[in-house]
């Protein structure tokens, strides 16, 4: 909201937030003893305070496995939630280190934002979500619905564009706060609910009923969600883009929190790389030979924490489906350890 | 020792020997200078240091984003709006949008303070009791939540589309929003409207003529009744004369809501419900405050002149209350438009949500977006007090 944005802003103004933030990233981290990583208010699966308190979720675990690298401490962060609408701006201003807030990658975004996307940690496509007693099969039977969706997203001009191309009309109620999209939803405001598809299966979990509601096959966008950092700062950007790809690779050479101690050992040069056996990897970014190891022992490989946020064994039950390994026929490709 | 006796000295000649820089004048002028100019070293300071800092964050900056297409829709929009439209375009929507629910709220919550404010000095106990607790209860409780409220009270009162309240036929209530016929003017229908016009014009004179003729002969005229049958006669004639020649498009239900006619959104009921009956709690404070100030012998100065208790009210009483009413009542005025941008947590597109939520967040250009959001408010601001103070200035008793 507003008077949140006001001190950002006046803040950006007066260039105190601003030059702190531009000189480089890490050693602030390193100063400060913690990361501060812009999350989600709330969004199960991703990033949501468990029933201990704890942040969990897909994108947590990305900044655990940061703070990992660093501090060989997954708990040395600091979260803070962000809307849609405050994210941007938090980062720019130095507020937060990194943002991981399954944001989605657009040039617009890369390129006049004054930020830079790491990579993609999960491929995601938008989708609606109705109520069964609708009767509607397919988003192209939509036409003259009430949307509910959230401000300040590429949802929200998805949306715009989809029912343009298919000359349908539609009546958009926005609302700033995920939390009450879904409290109008419930409320019947809408008849269809919009947002990325990993969103729709993690807010039905919410509703009052989630077995009244579906989600619609049809995916209308791509929407590739990955961390951000701020420009300029290279080694800063190396940092968490190599922590994605460390978690991929880990998975690819069946590394495991498990058996990350054995691997040390193992004969496979790619895996010692990895670990830090060989080479030295983790100093051209800053960090410590073993800085991989430290990821998998605490956070674990990139299938394994999908597994744990947002796979098929947990209430979300989301398919790897294109998050698999380019191995296994996905999207998900790290550049080698080398 | 020596120095102190000739200061004494020189402050007690008469000042022809005193040093410039001990001149009362001299003084004022310099300190206000240094001030004016601190002031605007720092402006531009901050300008120069914002600006620096965004090229060097490689953010883009300017205005040039507010004629570029954006993108998006608009649930509420009084002009023409697509999500072809440019992003000024949407920015004047959603002016538009805080300008219409904040002048209809001031209008409701100064006619409800008005008879609230009123109720409380009433002579009946439960009258009394009733506006007391309205007062007590609305004004104590935070502006926010009773939106919330309102909101959820909106929604879960109100039926599906499918199952809509009929409550006049053509009228449609839901909670997709209170749907009316549209009114369709047909070629002779501006007569309507010059009728109405012609009243009013007429309705005024009237009563000028009868407050000169009855100040003169102190003979009354009923100008209000026969300036209310005017207004409403008048147009009525028209209509009928130039043969009805107005159509109402009724709205249909087809698919999932209905199709045409003109839709009040729930936002807005709710938004206004709340702005309105929370603003009202405070004017009606200050009404009771106002007529309080007023002298009780004035009350009894105007029965020994043989007026009644109405007229009492009504020439008495009110026009020297509303010399302590408008001051703060211009205060009030001010919160509801500045309250309005709560509309964010409703879902109501006003300026804030519209402009300084998806406008910003779309552009990336929060410093610009919310300087120019501030310098809005700032301008409503502005305007409001500047007409209530001329207000006031002709309101304020004029002594002989």
């Amino acid at each position: 909201m507003t008077h949140k944005l006001i001190p950002i802003v006046l803040g950006a103004a007066l260039g105190l937030t601003a030059t702190a933030a531009s000189a480089a990233t890490l050693d602030d981290v390193k100063a400060k003893g913690f990361l501060q990583c812009g999350s989600n208010t709330g969004l199960a699966g991703f990033a949501a305070p468990d029933d201990k308190g704890e942040w969990t979720g897909l994108d947590v675990s990305m900044c655990r496995a940061i703070a990992a690298a660093i501090f060989d401490d997954a708990n040395a962060v600091k979260f803070t939630p962000l809307t849609a609408k405050e994210r941007f701006t938090a980062l720019q201003t130095g507020e937060v280190d990194v943002l991981v807030r399954n944001t989605t990658w657009t040039m617009s975004r890369d390129t006049t934002l004054g930020l830079n996307f790491t990579g993609v940690n999960y491929y995601d496509g938008q989708g609606f979500m109705v109520r069964k007693s609708l009767g509607v099969s397919s988003a192209l039977e939509l036409s003259g619905a009430s949307v509910c969706v959230q401000t300040g997203t590429t949802t929200e001009l998805n949306l715009t564009d989809y029912f343009k191309a298919n000359g349908m009309e539609y009546n958009p109620v926005v609302f700033e706060k995920l939390e009450e999209v879904n409290a109008a939803y419930d409320a019947n405001r809408c008849d269809v609910y919009t947002t990325d598809a990993s969103g729709l299966y993690s807010i039905r979990l919410q509703l009052t009923n989630p077995a009244d509601h579906i989600v619609l096959p049809e995916i209308i966008s791509k929407e590739p969600l990955g961390p951000a950092v701020r420009q300029g700062d290279d080694q800063w950007f190396n940092l968490v883009k190599w922590v994605h790809f460390a978690m991929l690779n880990a998975e690819e050479l069946g590394v495991t929190s498990a058996n990350v101690e054995e691997m040390k050992n193992s004969d496979n040069p790619n895996i010692r790389r990895l670990l830090g056996a060989e080479g030295a990897f983790g100093e051209s970014i800053g960090l410590s030979n073993d800085w991989a190891a430290r990821i998998i022992k605490h956070v674990g490989n990139y299938g394994e924490v999908f597994d744990k946020t947002v796979g098929p064994d947990t209430p979300l039950g989301i398919a790897r489906g294109v998050n698999a390994l380019w191995t296994k026929g996905g999207l998900q490709y790290a550049p080698p350890v080398r | 020792m020596t120095s102190a006796s000739s200061a004494e000295r020189e402050q007690a000649g008469d000042g022809s020997g005193t040093s410039w820089f001990y001149n009362p004048r001299v003084r004022g002028v310099v300190f206000q200078v240094l001030v004016v100019a601190f002031l605007l070293g720092m402006l531009a300071f901050f300008a120069y240091n914002a600006k620096i800092n965004l090229e060097r964050a490689g953010i883009a900056s300017g205005l040039g984003f507010l004629s570029e297409r954006a993108g998006f829709d608009i649930s509420q929009s009084l002009v023409p709006y697509t999500n072809d439209s440019t992003y000024f375009r949407a920015f004047y929507v959603g002016l538009l949008n805080t300008l219409l629910v904040a002048s209809i709220g001031i209008v409701i919550a100064t006619v409800l303070g008005f008879i609230v404010g009123i109720a409380r000095l009433s002579k009946n106990f439960l009258i009394r009791q009733i506006a007391t607790w309205y007062v007590e209860l609305l004004r104590n409780i935070p502006l926010l939540l009773q939106l919330l409220f309102w909101y959820k009270a909106v929604l879960s009162v109100l039926p599906s589309p499918r199952q809509s309240l009929e409550p006049v036929s053509g009228v449609y209530l839901n909670n997709r929003g209170l749907i009316l016929p549209e009114v369709i003017g047909q070629p002779g229908s501006s007569a309507i409207l010059w009728a109405l016009l012609a009243a009013i014009a007429a309705s005024i004179g009237i009563s000028r003529w009868a407050r000169k003729r009855q100040q003169e002969t102190g003979r009354q005229f009923p100008s209000l009744l026969v300036g209310l049958g005017l207004i409403v006669g008048l147009p009525l004639l028209a209509f009928l004369v130039t043969g009805m020649p107005v159509d109402l498009a009724y709205a249909e239900l087809a698919g999932f809501n209905f199709r045409g006619g003109v839709v009040v959104i729930p936002e807005f009921m709710a938004l206004l419900l709340g702005l309105a009956l929370y603003t009202a709690a405070f004017i009606a404070e200050i009404v009771r405050a106002g007529i309080l100030a007023v002298s009780h012998g004035q009350t009894e100065a105007a029965y020994s002149l043989g007026l009644r208790p109405r007229r009492t009210l009504q020439l008495v009483i009110i026009p020297q209350a509303m010399r302590v009413i408008i001051p703060p009542l211009t205060s009030q005025f001010l919160n509801l438009t500045k309250n309005s941008s709560l509309a964010v947590a409703i879902g109501y597109p006003d300026l804030v949500a519209v402009f300084a939520g998806t406008v910003l967040n779309q552009t990336g250009q929060a410093v610009e977006v919310i300087i120019i959001t501030m310098l809005v408010y700032l301008t409503l601001s502005l305007l409001t007090s500047g007409f209530m103070n001329w207000y006031n200035s002709r309101m304020a008793l004029v002594e002989r």
